[in-house]
This record gives C-alpha cells, structure tokens and sequence, in this order.
C-alpha cells in the first residue's frame, strides 16, 4: 500500500510564511492563557501540597464530599471527579503538614463520619513539602536544559551548528505550544509531565533528524539548486516515513490516552499532543529555519 | 544457508530463549522449579503498580548539633565544679553558642585554660561584659559542626534502618540523599500512619524526677520554678478512648537517657491484661539505675518519650536488677511499636516528613491492568497498520516488533530495572517509536526499487542508506532518556529505563532480526519481487 505517491511535489517551503503565523498564533494562545492564570498549574510534585484519592462504594458528588470536609478547614481544597464514574474522587488540598497524623487519615476519619465505614476508600494519598517540590520544580528545568545542551552538541557534532540551532528552535517551539494546551485544558503539571516533555522533545528530533539527514544527503546530490528546493525535495521524499511513523506512534498513544486511565491520562494527552506538534514542526520549523538563516547570513553579508 | 545467516540466526535464537527463561518466573511465578526462579527475579514493580510508600525525610541536625552543645554544658558544668572555679552559670545561647558567666578575670582565665584542654573542638569567640559579669563564648568549629551533622544523619539512617527491618517489610528501600534528606520505600505495605508513626518518632527517651515542690497551677500558667519543666501525660481512656493530659513538672536535668537499654520487650500485666514495655539496661545503665534509685527512694521518676511522659512511679525501693518497665495506657500495637523504637534506638535529631506518597494496592492493579490493555491495543493497531502497509514486509517488522516488547522486558528483569506506571507508558510510546527504524530502511527500499535495483541490491542499499540515519534519530532520543534517568525520581526514571532499553532493543530488532529475515529468504528462494 501506498499514501504517498513517489513522486509527489507539495511546496512545504513556500507555504513556510503561513506555517509561522500558524506557530505564532498557537505560541501566542498558550502564553496568554499562561499570563492570565499566572503561570503553569503546577501540580502537587511542583507547588507543594496534599492530594488524596478517594473510592466511594456509591456515586456521590463532589459537593457532599466538601460538606464532609468542611470541619477540617483545609486550606485551598478542590475537590475534582477522578475518571468517567462519579465515584472516584480527588481532593487535594494546599496543606502540606510534616504533622505525624497525616492528612489522609484525617480525611478518612471525617468521610467515614459523613458516609458510614468502609464506604470510601483511600486510594492514594501524596504529600510533598514545599522546599520538596522546589527542588523538583529546579530539577526538571535543569534536565530539560541539559537534555537541549546534549542534543545541541550531538546535531553539531553529526550536521552543522545551524541544523543544530534549528533541531532546538523546533523543540522549544514544540514544549511551549505543549505547555500551552496544558494551561488551556487546565491540566496540571506534574513529574510524569516533565519525562512526557523529555520524551517529545526526543520524538521530535527523531522526526527532524531523519528530514535533516536527507537534507544532507540531497545537498551533495543536487547542490547547485540551491537551499530551497533542496529542503522540500527532502521533506517530501521523507513524506510518507514521516506520516506513517508519526501515524503509529499516535495510535499507541492515543490507546494510552483512552485505555490508560486516570494516573497516566495528562502524561498521555502530553505526548499525544507533542507528537502532533512535532511532526508539524520537524516539517515546517525546523527546515525552514536553514532558509530563513540563509537569508539572514546574506543580508547580513551583503550589508557588510 | 551461508555461514553468516547461521551465525547471525543463532545470536537471535539465543537472545530470545535467554529473555524467555527469564521472563517466565514473572509470568508463571510459583509454578516453575526454585531453581529457575532463584536465577531470574520477576520483574519488578514500582510502588505505583504494586501499592506502597514512598516517604522523604528531612534530619533536622541542627538539632544534634544544640545537642552536642547540650551534652558539653553538662560536661563543662561538672568539670568546672571540680576544679573549683567560681562561675554563676554555663549555658547555650542562641542555638549554637556556649556561653560560661564569671565574675571576674581570674576565674576567666581558668575557664579558657580548662576549655580548651578539655574540648579541643570549641573555638573561643569574644568575650562580653554585662552588668558587672565576664561572659565567655565558644563555638563549635565549622569542621565538628559538619562532622555531627553527617554523623546524625548517617546515624538516623541507621536507626531507621533498623526500625524498618522490625516492622517487617520485605524488600524496603532506604537511601541517602543530599541535603541529609532520607528515602525510604515501603513495597505493598498495609498500614502507611503506623509506618509513619514509627519511622517519624525520635523515640527519645528520659528519666526525670518529677519536681513535688512545684505549684501545677503555677506552672501551668507559665510560672514554672527554676531548672524544671512542665511535661504532659496523654493518658486515654480504655472505654470511651477520650484523650486527657494531665500536666506535671519535672527537673530539667535528665538523670538518665534510653541509649543504655539492652533490650524491649512487649508484655502483658495478668491483673488487668494492660500491655506494657519491658526494659533491660546494659551494664553501665543498670549500675547508674541503680545508684539513681537509691538515691531518690519515695520520690517519683518520669518515664518520658519525645518529651510526653509516659508515666511517673513512686520509687518504692532501690532497683538493681537493670531492668524497668514502662506503662501506660496503650493498645498492645502501641506497645509493640514502642518496643521496636526503643530497641532501634533514638534518632540523633527529630526528623519531619518532606514527601510522602502512599499508593494502595487497588489502585495499582487498576493502573496494571489499564497499562496492559493499552499495550495490547496500541500493539494490535501498529501490527495491522505495518501489515496494511508493507505487506509481506510489514509482516517481517511485526515480527521484529514483538520480539522488541518480549527483550524489553526481559531486560528490565536482568538488570532489575523497576517497572512503573510511565515506564508502561514508555514501552507504549517504544511500540510506536520502533517501527519507525524499519519504516526508514523500508522506504529506502521502495526508492530503490523505482531507480530499477534488483532486489537483492534494492535491499542491501536501503539497510546501507538508511542506517546512519536510524542511528543519528534513535541517539539523540537516548540523550534525552539518559538526561531524564539522571534526573528522576521513582515512576519519571521508570520511564527513562524503559525508553533507552526500548530505543536499545529496537535498533537490534529493527536492523538486524528484520535484515536476518530477509537475508534468509533471499538466499533461500530465487526471489525475484520483494512484496513491501
């Protein structure tokens, strides 16, 4: 079988002006909805605080569950469906006590008295003290970091500088469109969210790599075409791996996004979103890069 | 066959009979003979899939460093009394100064002199003069501030250690971390606040005589005599379980202190089935219990744990035997926990719980069966899709794809890797991922075979052409796993593992099973059109 006809021509390139203003408005969404609610929503590993998940035997509502807890004046309680079945429940709270009587217990305490014993079941129940979630907060900034500073060192290394400084404009671009529909659908951001990041930021390379290495190839082969032509006749004979590739890699994600449940439902819209942002921007970021870089070296040069 | 295809085809055979061998005590465990599943673990999971606790505690020490200081006090105290020097009073200011008043010069002298002889570790600070006194300051030197600090936080390790092994975990985990932070896992435990209960206690314990001539109604208002301190005892109620604390003021100065127990043990008193906790001292302990006794007859001892007074007898008579009791109203499981504390021994500084998450059980069998049904299923999708795709081909690198999943896991059981919730999802995201290094040489493979190669030649070229290639893509996607595994904690390093064990394996199921395949075929058979 075959989706893409060998020999077809579509004119990546030329569309490349289009393909930023598409970019720029998704960038420009995501950090508005980042000013406006102050920041990302940084789950409990980042922020600090309590989290607790609750089974009940019968549906209840989260309302009722707040009347239960009422007494124990929590601070900052938010109490949010867990899953498609109006039993489950999460509760986190801003509280994050060193106090030997966790919080868990007494929030069992208090919904055995609001709903009979042995009706809710605690699940899970996380604390993470601020100086803890500072730390993480620290920590995986820096592991994005170094993950950008390794892949910037390989890609020189194997291509050139600029291929390189391409590969990382499309990552950044791909994270910060990613954190942005984090911020839209109101996800938090928690430790799984930062090894989803990692593992797009990989995915995406991957993509670009395999587009930049035919345009390496390409370059030896019809060098006089100049960069253009080169660049989109490397992203469309690289079409169809990219669109099968990436089409697979969306299946077994989006299982993961359906099948997967609750734990691992954000960490699999990350990626499922990631993957989507970076085919597009392997194909329409990263390559034009070298064009928009050309010219600017040019102008740059011509001036001089 | 060629030698090369026999010699390739038993490296493939090989690995894959050595990853089911040691697969099968995770998927047949207990029906294989102990042999087997002594040389292979199963796999291992992580407290988010097998339910758990995952507690970080924080060592306060510079709480053991005031101690020290403490103990020097004392010690200078004694020291300075028989030497006969006139002093008003020795103290610790401010957290970690020491601080020796004297009226005047001479007697200053002497204290330097003695202070130095006798704690080489205190550094002399300047001196000050208020209200007609000499007040002479020392501090500990930087080095011995650092050195008590590790020592307390290597000591609580320890003394956690020791309190885990008796609570009866198996497979507990407990690491040092930096900052003097302690980790500690918990696999599948049942009661997490009993575990926080014991772990969290600095279970220090004290003798003190209680203060008789002291006005509790005073003291409670906060007129408290000097050198004494009021305590509280929790006592509870055994019927109707209310909680009282009755107040009481004892001397400041401890006379003696739980590091000289030899032992703890939980016993049952036969008049009223009330558990208490037996203790035994050592040689040393016995003999200054016994002087204390002797000394204080008819008056009341204290008991004190982490400053709650656990109960105050009358000393009836002097007690030589090296052994005493502690009782109070608890529940058999507090006397339990009470003896394992105080056979593990005290923590050098109190510890605060900095992270704690606890996973029940229930939960991780959900998370388990969600993860593997989403396996299966984005499996199914891709196998069908590359079957669509490439026909006999795509046939081949399903073959590849599952032998990818069946090495990845073998290799997280040989390298006792931990399998965690976003680690399935790592294998999920590998599924999709590994069929791209085959999708490459494939489509190198077409491009060939429309410039007219034969297809043994079509074949070879696209392997050639597309392997630097798959290996620039699959490296730098490893930079970012290695990156994440230095990194992580718990579940985010699961992840870390299986997405390099996954990029691992796929590049040799994907090049070399795949290319073992067709190289077998074609040597075989005359084949003259390749189905892709």
């Amino acid at each position: 079988m075959e989706l893409i006809k060998p020999n077809i021509n579509l004119d990546f390139v030329g569309k490349r002006r289009m393909a930023v203003i598409f970019s720029a408005a998704l960038i420009l969404i995501g950090l508005v909805s980042l000013i406006v609610k102050g920041g990302p929503n940084y789950g409990i590993d980042f922020a600090g605080g309590s989290l607790v998940q609750v089974k009940f035997t019968e549906a209840t509502t989260a309302k009722d569950i707040k009347a239960a807890l009422q007494d124990l004046d929590l601070r900052g309680l938010t109490v949010q469906q867990f899953g498609d079945e109006a039993n489950e429940f999460l509760l986190r709270a801003q509280e994050s006590s060193s106090k030997l009587e966790g919080l868990s217990k007494t929030i069992g305490g208090a919904l055995d008295a609001a709903y009979g014993v042995d009706q809710a079941e605690i699940r899970r129940a996380e604390m993470v003290g601020p100086q803890v979630g500072k730390d993480l907060r620290k920590k995986g900034l820096m592991a994005i970091l170094y993950a950008m500073i390794g892949i910037l060192i390989y890609v020189t290394w194997r291509f050139e500088f600029r291929f390189a400084v391409g590969a990382i404009v499309a990552l950044v671009h791909d994270v910060i469109i990613t954190l942005g529909a984090f911020s839209l659908s109101g996800k938090e951001i928690d430790l799984p969210i930062i090894a989803a990041f990692l593992a797009i930021i990989g995915y995406s390379l991957n993509d670009t790599i395999i587009v930049y290495d035919r345009i390496r190839e390409n370059q030896g082969k019809h060098g006089k075409q100049g960069l253009e032509f080169i660049i989109n006749r490397s992203i469309n004979e690289t079409l169809s791996r990219t669109l099968l590739t990436s089409g697979t890699t969306l299946l077994v994600v989006l299982a993961l996004f359906i099948f997967g449940g609750g734990v691992i439902h954000n960490f699999a819209f990350a990626l499922l979103i990631g993957v989507l942002i970076g085919t597009f921007s392997s194909v329409f970021v990263a390559s034009p890069l070298l064009i928009f870089w050309q010219n600017y070296r040019t102008r740059a040069k011509a001036k001089a | 066959m060629s030698k090369s295809i026999k010699v390739r085809g038993g490296i493939v055979l090989g690995c894959l009979l050595l990853s089911l061998i040691s697969l099968a005590p995770t998927f047949f465990n207990g029906s294989l003979p102990s042999w087997w599943q002594k040389a292979f673990d199963p796999i291992h999971l992580g407290l988010d899939l097998q339910g758990g606790m995952h507690l970080v505690l924080g060592v306060d020490a510079e709480k053991a460093v005031e101690s020290r200081l403490d103990a020097i006090v004392d010690q200078s105290e004694g020291l300075l009394r028989e030497q006969d020097v006139i002093f008003k009073r020795v103290d610790r200011r401010n957290g970690q100064r020491l601080t020796v008043t004297v009226y005047d010069e001479q007697a200053g002298g002497q204290v330097d002199g003695l202070m130095a002889e006798n704690f080489p570790d205190l550094e002399a600070m300047t001196l000050s003069a208020e209200g007609g006194y000499i007040e002479k300051n020392y501090r500990l030197s930087d080095k011995e501030v650092t050195r008590i600090k590790d020592y307390a936080v290597r000591q609580a390790l320890e003394t956690l250690r020791n309190r885990v092994d008796q609570f009866g975990v198996s497979e507990p985990t407990l690491q040092l971390q930096s900052g003097g932070r302690i980790l500690i896992q918990l696999p599948g435990i049942k009661d997490p606040q009993r575990a926080i209960a014991l772990l969290g206690k600095t279970a220090r314990l004290e003798f003190m005589m209680v203060d008789e001539k002291a006005d509790l109604q005073q003291a409670v208002q906060g007129n408290l005599p000097a050198g004494s301190k009021l305590l509280y005892e929790r006592r509870v109620d055994p019927r109707s379980g209310a909680v009282s604390e009755i107040p009481l003021v004892v001397k400041d100065k401890t006379v003696m202190t739980g590091d000289l127990l030899s032992d703890a043990q939980v016993r049952i008193d036969p008049r009223f089935n009330d558990p208490y906790v037996a203790m035994d001292f050592n040689a040393v302990g016995a003999k200054r219990f016994d002087q204390i006794t002797a000394a204080n007859v008819g008056k009341r001892m204290a008991i004190v744990l982490d400053d709650t007074v656990y109960s105050a007898p009358v000393i009836r008579e002097r007690i030589s035997g090296g052994s005493a009791q502690v009782s109070g109203s608890f529940t058999e499981q507090e006397a339990t926990d009470l003896a394992i504390v105080l056979r593990a021994g005290s923590l050098p500084a109190p510890v605060e719980i900095l992270e704690d998450r606890t996973v029940g059980p229930s939960l991780g069998l959900d998370s388990i069966k969600r993860g593997v049904i989403s396996v299966l299923i984005g499996s199914l999708l891709v196998l069908l899709a590359m079957g669509l795709y490439y026909n006999l081909f795509g046939v081949v690198a399903n073959l590849a794809l599952i032998l990818n999943v069946v090495f990845v896991l073998a290799m997280l059981g040989m390298f006792k890797a931990t399998l965690t919730l976003p680690g399935i999802g790592g294998i999920v995201l590998t599924i999709g991922m590994a069929v791209d290094a085959n999708v490459l040489i494939f489509e190198r493979i077409r491009e060939e075979l429309r410039l007219g190669k034969t297809a043994r030649a079509a074949l070879a070229a696209g392997y050639a052409k597309a392997f630097w290639t798959i290996i620039d893509a699959n490296v730098t996607t490893l930079i970012a796993a290695v990156v994440l595994f230095q990194f992580g904690t718990g579940p985010v390093k699961g992840f870390a593992v299986t997405l390099s064990v996954g990029i691992l394996a796929s590049l040799f199921t994907a090049i070399f099973v795949s290319r073992l395949v067709f190289d077998f075929f074609l040597t075989r058979y005359d084949i003259k059109r390749l189905s892709i």
